[in-house]
């Protein structure tokens, strides 16, 4: 086709006539050229790892917190509620403290969102009641009337599918998330006690496994300090029932603790990292 | 045109399946797009039935409309071009039809799959593992086919049109693969290989340039094709498309960050997205400029042909979200409009205004000149661009409004230093725009009614006889 006009085929002394005359060039030009921003980009955040606050407290989830997340996942809740708090003045009014990275550090994958239809909830935990979410979740317009949210009342209605808990915790083990071969062998007995369907019987356990300090992956040690409390974990019938586990109890477990990991510190600088450059403007 | 295959030696057949099934994915891309958005005005249209809950039918709208209605235009449209650009048949036509039917699967499962929960949980990325490795297979037959026509070209030079749509199917081949990374729990379920701000940063690689290079790159290759094919003028400067076209692959791949700002991504990465974003103005504009200016002495048309309009009026809007996008690309705008509603009014500028109209500008094209015939009605195809432009004129309007009300109302402070309004104040702010988005919406998918039964009418008349045959200076 003859029909753009041909400017002699040099284009600011590149010969463009060749390039665009050879399929194998073009291709190979064009190829490359489109990696370049990716690599550049995405690469070196890898590297700068360490560069992080040294913050501490963040551990991954419970089993039957890890449910609620996949429940979170299934549901697209992300798509109408951000989880990444940004640091400006009515941010932290309403939502609290600025997301640190390391805060979703464990999450394959993130749920920042990107458009807030409901409000943001980073730091969610411990801000309302179980009951307040349990109604909140049956009927949201029951307790916020503006609300434009669907009811999930079913979700108190369905028992917890736990077929996939184990294997969801290899799978993250595989990755960066330091599970360890006890946690994941324990998995229904922790899910129990923390949904409180056991009596309190394995609830000392549960604990010893996800209040410490000490975090091992892939040969790489996570150690908190001796004077670091890690936030208590919620154990308790999360859904008011505790003669069986629903996906409401996995879900308000999830939400309860969103942001309770790190304890802000006042003097604390969570903007610059080590080197003295800033994350943040 | 010094043709070298004959007109009946192209390969229609496949296009004209590609056509048909866009049509019918932006019908119901569309209506559930509708749907969502009076849900979100009128939320017990919810019914309290999980699978078609906000949450679980966004990603069926956002996945029908990009792969499904976008996808098929892209293919359908990409195989028309690269036939008539090159004068030679489709190469590998087997191939090319395995591309075309397990694009079609795919998208199928998308819709069958998503209502149920399963989600990968990234924006347009959401089908499972499995399905992605369906998509990827028809991304690689579509790409063999394409450039084995290309390699099969009867002229020495490759053009332009081709150039974006190669670009296209290499960049997508990237980041598909790369953001799809996962390791699979089971059929229904998968963690994504990367955590945290690498998952952030992979995702809006994939997730911009999802933007740039499919709904961008592949449709400036069909602009390049199909308005001055349309117009029946030559490309107003070969140059500016030269430049425009390496800045634009070049360029477009660094910005993603900006859907990052103010997040704990690295300072310096969002520097540099914010930074290119601006720059993307210049060769965005400079493919807008090109297809503008290619109706010079063909300005007449817009009067008399609604197609023409259609594709114009894209271009206008392309200018446009290409202005708007680097604005919100800046840290200091992006504070304000992340999060709100003004993103979503982006995107809709963007997709009902530049990928739809140019979209329904080439679908139209291709059905008349395929069939060889005049559309059953030209009333019902000037209908339909009025009724689109209306309905995407108030979805726009009604979501800036909504989108920077909703800034402002998060940000005010009193004069004691409180925050003036709940959030809850906000979201019944919204109210009166989410329905007026809503109506937009619906008549978009009005618009998309009334082309499907246009279409069908023309197909059958051509079948039992009655139809006008196009005048040979249309065909030419
Ligand atoms: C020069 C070109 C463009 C630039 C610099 C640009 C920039 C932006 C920015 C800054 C955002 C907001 C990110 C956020 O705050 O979350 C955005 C969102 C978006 N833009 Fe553009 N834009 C451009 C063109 C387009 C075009 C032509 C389309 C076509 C449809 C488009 C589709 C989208 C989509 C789908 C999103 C929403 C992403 C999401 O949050 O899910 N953009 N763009
Ligand atoms: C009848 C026409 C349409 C209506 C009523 C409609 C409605 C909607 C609604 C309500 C949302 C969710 C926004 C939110 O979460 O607040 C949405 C998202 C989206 N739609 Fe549409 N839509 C329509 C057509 C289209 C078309 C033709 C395209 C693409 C070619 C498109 C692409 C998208 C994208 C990319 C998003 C995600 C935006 C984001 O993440 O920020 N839509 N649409």
């Amino acid at each position: 086709m003859s029909e753009y006009k041909k400017e002699g085929g040099m284009i600011r002394g590149i010969p463009h006539d060749t390039i665009e005359s050879s399929l194998p060039i073009l291709a190979v030009f064009v190829a490359i050229l489109v990696a370049v921003g990716g690599i550049v980009e995405i690469i070196p955040a890898y590297h700068l790892e360490d560069s992080e606050p040294n913050v501490e407290g963040v551990r991954p989830y419970t089993p039957l917190e890890l449910e609620g997340y996949a429940i979170y996942r299934r549901e697209g809740c992300f798509l109408c509620h951000s989880q990444m708090i940004r640091p400006f003045r009515d941010e932290k009014e309403r939502f609290g403290h600025f997301s640190l990275a390391i805060e979703s550090g464990f999450d394959h994958n993130y749920q920042w969102g990107s458009k807030r239809t409901g409000p943001d909830l980073a730091r969610l935990g411990g801000k309302y009641t179980d009951a307040w979410h349990i109604q909140h979740l049956r009927h949201p317009r029951s307790v916020v009337p503006e609300s434009v949210m669907p009811n999930y009342f079913f979700l108190e209605e369905r028992k917890l599918d736990t077929s996939l808990t184990k294997r969801r915790m290899e799978v993250l083990a595989m990755m960066n998330v330091p599970y360890s071969a006890d946690d994941i062998a324990n998995w229904e007995a922790d899910l129990k006690a923390q949904a409180g369907v056991d009596d309190g019987d394995g609830e000392d356990d549960l604990r010893a496994r996800y209040e410490r300090k000490t975090w091992e992956h892939d040969g790489k040690v996570i150690q908190w300090t001796d004077s670091f409390e890690p936030t208590e974990l919620n154990v308790r019938a999360f859904d008011g029932d505790a003669s069986d586990i629903t996906e409401m109890d996995a879900l308000v477990a999830y939400l309860q603790m969103l942001g309770t990991s790190v304890h802000f510190e006042e003097g604390v600088d969570y903007y610059h990292d080590k080197f003295g450059q800033p994350y943040r403007e | 045109m010094s043709s070298v295959a004959k007109k009946e030696e192209y390969n229609y057949d496949i296009v004209k399946f590609c056509v048909i099934v866009g049509i019918m994915m932006g019908v119901l891309g569309t209506f559930i797009g509708t749907w969502i958005a009076s849900e979100l005005a009128f939320p017990f249209l919810n019914f309290d039935i999980a699978e078609i809950s906000f949450g679980r039918l966004r990603p069926v709208h956002t996945n029908v409309v990009i792969f499904g209605f976008g996808g098929f235009l892209l293919y359908g449209g990409g195989l028309y071009m690269v036939q008539h650009a090159t004068h030679a048949r489709v190469r590998f036509e087997k191939v090319a039809w395995a591309a075309v039917i397990l694009w079609l699967i795919g998208c199928l499962c998308v819709v069958a799959t998503l209502p149920f929960g399963m989600t990968q949980a990234k924006e347009y990325h959401e089908a499972e593992w499995w399905i992605d490795i369906i998509l990827a297979l028809s991304w690689v037959c579509m790409t063999i086919s394409f450039l084995g026509t290309i390699a099969a070209r009867k002229m020495s030079h490759i053009y332009v049109g081709l150039w974006f749509f190669m670009t296209m199917l290499f960049m997508v081949t990237y980041i598909f693969v790369f953001n799809g990374l996962c390791i699979p729990v089971d059929f229904t379920f998968s963690y994504s290989a990367y955590a945290g701000i690498h998952d952030a940063m992979t995702q809006w690689w994939w997730g911009h340039n999802a933007v740039g290079f499919f709904l961008t790159a592949g449709f400036i290759g069909i602009m390049y094709y199909f308005v001055p094919k349309h117009a029946n003028r030559p490309i107003y400067s070969y140059r500016l498309s030269v430049l425009h076209f390496w800045s634009l692959t070049f360029l477009y791949v660094w910005v993603g960050a900006h859907h990052l700002h103010y997040t704990a991504i690295p300072d310096w990465t969002l520097s540099l997205g914010a930074g290119m974003s601006v720059a993307l103005i210049f060769p965005s504009w400079g493919g807008m400029i090109n297809g503008m200016m290619t109706m010079s002495g063909a300005w007449d048309k817009i009067r008399t042909d609604p197609v023409m309009r259609f594709m114009v009026v894209a271009l206008a809007f392309y200018g446009m979200s290409t202005f708007e996008g680097p604005l919100m690309g800046t840290k200091s705008v992006n504070a304000l409009s992340h999060y709100t509603d003004w993103t979503v009014g982006h995107v809709h500028s963007g997709a009902l205004g530049w990928n739809a109209m140019i979209a329904i500008g080439a679908m139209y094209h291709m059905i008349t000149r395929m069939w060889n015939t005049e559309m059953w009605s030209a009333k019902l195809v000037n209908t339909h661009f009025w009724v689109h432009l209306t309905g995407a004129i108030f979805y726009i309007t009604a979501m800036w409004g909504s989108g920077v009300l909703q800034g402002l109302m998060w940000r005010a402070f009193d004069e004691y230093g409180n925050l003036v309004y709940t959030f809850a104040d906000s979201v019944a702010a919204m109210h009166p725009f989410y329905a007026l988005r809503a109506t937009g919406g619906f008549l978009v998918f009005c618009g998309f009614c009334i082309m499907l039964f246009n279409t069908l009418k023309t197909v059958s008349a051509v079948k039992a006889g009655t139809n006008v045959t196009l005048t040979a200076e249309a065909r030419a």
